[in-house]
């Protein structure tokens, strides 16, 4: 489970909304499972469709996050017109099985977030608790 | 052998020591999945093999963090990834 406070959240909502028609993305940190900072980050694709962080952008937010104690807990982007569960891209690009994915669908209103763990390409839906 | 801090964790490492190797041992299982700087340099994927890391070296490495509704592998930046 992952708690997520309810700003943080309608923080990537309204980024998802200002980046249309693009996806957007970007980390989450905190302790333990609870997220306290967003590093909101560049998607070098510039697309609707697709998307990739910033490389050093990345290592920005990763040295900040270690200087403030924390850990990175997530990675988020957005689909702004498909439902919130990782696509097949999403999932054989999934390198990482120490961090949850977070993905915002703009597709219904109001949008849905919700969080994977994705690990050799096994997807487990996690529960993000608003708190 | 040699300190060398990975991601903020000092390590000590046997020399020689390529990038490849560095990521092996700390359980990277795609390392064409990951970006590595070398005392704040990027060191493109392909270099990982060739490239070595020194005593009191600094080495951060991240996961590719990407995806997509269409295929995107292609897309990969070769000189960062």
């Amino acid at each position: 489970m992952l708690k997520i406070s309810p700003a943080i959240i309608a923080e990537i909502i309204e980024q998802a909304r200002t980046g249309l028609p693009e996806e957007i993305c970007g980390y989450l940190a905190g302790t333990g499972n609870a997220v306290t900072r967003r590093f909101p980050l560049t998607n070098i694709e510039h697309s609707p469709e697709h998307f990739s962080m910033s490389p050093a952008e990345q290592f920005n937010a990763v040295r900040q996050a270690r200087q403030e104690g924390l850990t990175i807990l997530a990675g988020y982007h957005s689909h702004p017109s498909s439902p919130a569960r990782p696509s097949e891209e999403d999932i054989r690009l999934a390198a990482d099985p120490n961090i949850s994915y977070i993905i915002v669908s703009l597709a219904t209103e109001p949008p849905v977030v919700r969080a994977f763990r994705i690990n050799g390409g096994t997807v487990t839906p996690e529960e993000i608790a608003e708190e | 052998m040699a300190k060398i801090t990975v991601n903020g964790e000092p390590q000590d490492v046997a020399l020689p020591v390529s990038i490849l190797q560095l990521l092996k041992n700390n359980g990277v299982e795609r390392p064409e999945l990951v970006s590595v700087q070398l005392n704040g340099e990027f060191v493109g994927s392909d270099e990982h093999a060739t490239v070595s890391a020194n005593d009191g070296d600094t080495v951060d490495f991240l996961f590719f963090m990407g995806g997509g509704a269409l295929p995107l592998i292609s897309n990969l930046r070769t000189d960062v990834y």
